[in-house]
């Protein structure tokens, strides 16, 4: 019997090639402005037209300025990336949202708010958190630039069907505990291979509760366990999230897809290829130690010894690089930044969460601290909340939209051996500037952080 | 796409687990607008300090080590999708990565680039970490068309597991975008059969 998944996977093989693999039909293609200009070099060279440009939408987000929006970007190599984008989208004829349009955002933030994404599709983009989509119960996943292109050309990807995994999180999460601590939690159990050459199905209680903001955090970070993406059977709070959305179906169209979206839940007997379950009252609010989003742990618990998870050699090169030593607590320790964005938790629910914590305190003195909402809409409602004046009031400055710190390839960086409590998906070496020092957490812990200028357990607040 | 068929080359080894794309090419480097050059900043921040002078330790600026195959540690290549690690890895000079396993998305673009990914057992990857260790200019064999790892000093042959499309590719240098460009037919035939309620 069919999971979700297969559901949506077989509705869109077109055809099947020798030795497994599949020709797969793509509906929404994102793209930006890093991993798509070989793309559109390649069609060129090759003389090959777009199959379906309304299939398409472009932003600029991973390069973009947070500063200044409204003025030319003052960095001469990512000015001509986001410039041949709108070269390129103008050539072939793309629906570009770029600085200075009101749905400009990060790609994974806009999709979902505009109703681009929507329950039982397939979607790509040259970009591994394409996984946030699958909240919807979409199959949505990264591609590289070859891809791209062979999207671009043919609507189609060529790749074996992935395994099926699917992980149940049952229970009520404790309060102060998020969905991103649930997903740092469930990481921190499989690794950053755990998920490997698999979909993953996330189910139980503790993910139906979760508000669409919640379930595309979890999703979103399904790629830093391996995982080819994430998804979530699609319900009410789905359809409520996507009715009236600028490119939701509407009227008759609507009943007919909610119809169908109906259907595609996994069947009661259908089996998965590897399954776990965990515990939501087992999940504490989780911060990372180390320099791969699998070193997690506990916001009161000591950094672990090597396991067959770290291996020795891991653990060194990540302890010499965090300063950080194997059993260490990290609860108390002072930290230098807080950044409050990226495509994992940049709506206007992780800033309200954020906000809720900041109301009428003041960040420390210790402490730089940005929040970026994470498209011009989640700015614009963050506004009309008096968001920006509560962050501004406690000391956090208010940023525009984009990628930002979560890999620093715009002016956000921090510093060499500086500690960053990042609301962001990755705790890599450099990833938010050469030598910085991240520590992945919720946007709770992260506020609490700002605040307190180190460490802390949100649920002591 | 350049066909790859067999080589035996010397290896560098890298035996650390959790590789990830942001150590192969960090993302500042991500701003050009072409395929070439990415070798020069491959593992750039292993590889040179703040003054972009070489780090003596790092293997790739260790003379005793050279040659067309990297072997490295389990779960090579995750985190982002960025197809630069390919690129940056091949236009570096290597032919073929060795590990126990790949990140799927690095995989796919390292295959789509020519770039021959090997996965093989821990215990043979750990053989062949050990015999480098023991003598740099040891030399090893990857043979596509007979899907074996051969390691030269101790003999020991390990047959890999490749998808039968992606291996033709490989040895004829084909690139998966002209064999979807001749699926056209079945393409549009399906988006007209598609009940088209959900997009």
């Amino acid at each position: 019997m069919p999971t979700l998944f297969d559901k949506v996977w077989d509705a869109h093989v077109v055809t099947s090639v020798p030795g497994g693999a599949q020709v797969l039909y793509i509906d929404r293609h994102l793209i930006h402005e890093v991993t798509s200009p070989q793309a559109f070099n390649g069609l060129r060279q090759r003389g090959i037209p777009l199959l379906r440009r309304d299939r398409i939408v472009a932003t600029a987000d991973h390069n973009v300025p947070t500063k200044d929006q409204d003025k030319p970007i003052a960095e001469p190599l990512s000015r001509k990336q986001v410039n041949m984008l709108t070269e390129n989208c103008a050539e072939f004829g793309v629906e570009l949202y770029g600085l200075g349009h009101p749905y400009q955002g990060i790609v994974h933030v806009i999709g979902p708010e505009l109703g681009i994404t929507r329950p039982g599709i397939t979607m790509v983009c040259g970009d591994s958190h394409t996984s946030t989509h699958g909240a919807f119960g979409a199959i949505a996943f990264g591609i590289g630039t070859s891809q791209v292109e062979q999207v671009m050309a043919t609507q189609c990807v060529l790749m074996e069907k992935p395994r099926k995994m699917r992980i149940n999180i049952e229970g009520e999460l404790q309060a102060g505990v998020t969905a991103k601590d649930l997903i740092l939690y469930v990481i921190a159990q499989l690794g950053t291979g755990g998920g490997t050459g698999h979909f993953v199905e996330y189910a139980g209680s503790a993910i139906r509760n979760l508000s669409m903001e919640g379930r595309m955090t979890v999703c979103n970070m399904s790629i830093e366990m391996g995982a080819r993406g994430g998804l979530i059977a699609p319900d009410q709070t789905t359809f409520d999230y996507l009715e009236g959305r600028e490119f939701s179906p509407r009227g008759a169209d609507w009943d007919e897809a909610v119809a169908h979206w109906r259907t595609l839940p996994t069947d009661a007997d259908a089996t998965f290829d590897t399954e776990y379950t965990y515990r939501a009252e087992d999940i504490p609010p989780m911060i990372t130690y180390g320099t791969n989003p699998g070193m997690g742990m506990g916001v009161t618990d000591t950094i672990p010894e090597a396991s067959a998870l770290h291996g020795a050699a891991s653990m060194e090169k990540a302890m010499n690089y965090m300063d950080l030593e194997i059993g260490q607590h990290m609860e108390g320790m002072p930290i230098d930044y807080v950044f409050i964005g990226s495509c994992t938790n940049s709506r206007i629910e992780d800033l309200r969460l954020a906000g809720s914590l900041v109301q009428g305190k003041r960040v420390a003195a210790n402490v730089t601290g940005i929040v970026v909402p994470g498209s011009q809409q989640v700015a614009k409602q963050a506004i009309a909340e008096g968001l920006d004046r509560v962050f501004e009031a406690a000391g956090f400055e208010f940023r525009g939209a984009g990628c930002s710190a979560c890999l620093g390839m715009n002016e956000d960086k921090v510093p060499a051996g500086r500690y960053c409590v990042s609301t962001s998906n990755r705790n890599f070496e450099g990833r938010q500037g050469p030598g910085a020092r991240t520590i992945l957490a919720s946007p709770l812990t992260a506020a609490a952080a700002a605040v307190a200028g180190k460490i802390v357990d949100v649920r002591d607040i | 796409m350049t066909p790859f068929k067999q080589l035996t080359s010397t290896a560098v080894p890298l035996p650390i687990e959790d590789v990830d794309t942001d150590q192969i090419i960090p993302a500042r480097f991500l701003k050009a607008t072409t395929r070439e050059g990415f070798g020069e900043n491959l593992f750039r921040d292993w590889r040179y300090d703040k003054l972009n002078q070489p780090k003596p330790d790092f293997v790739l600026n260790n003379p005793a080590y050279a040659g067309d195959i990297l072997i490295a540690g389990a779960n090579f290549g995750c985190g982002s999708s960025r197809e630069h690690a390919a690129w940056a890895i091949q236009d570096y000079g290597f032919r073929v990565v060795v590990s126990s396993y790949f990140a799927d998305i690095f995989k796919g673009n390292a295959l789509n680039n020519g770039l021959l990914p090997v996965t093989v057992s821990p215990a043979v990857l750990d053989e062949a970490l050990r015999t480098i260790e023991q003598d740099s200019g040891a030399r090893f064999t990857v043979n596509l068309e007979a899907q074996t790892f051969t390691n030269e000093v101790t003999g020991t042959v390990t047959e890999f597991e490749i998808d039968e499309y992606k291996k033709t590719c490989l040895l004829n240098g084909y690139d998966d975008i002209d064999f979807l460009l001749s699926q056209r037919e079945k393409i549009e035939s399906f988006e007209r059969q598609r009940l088209d309620f959900s997009l």
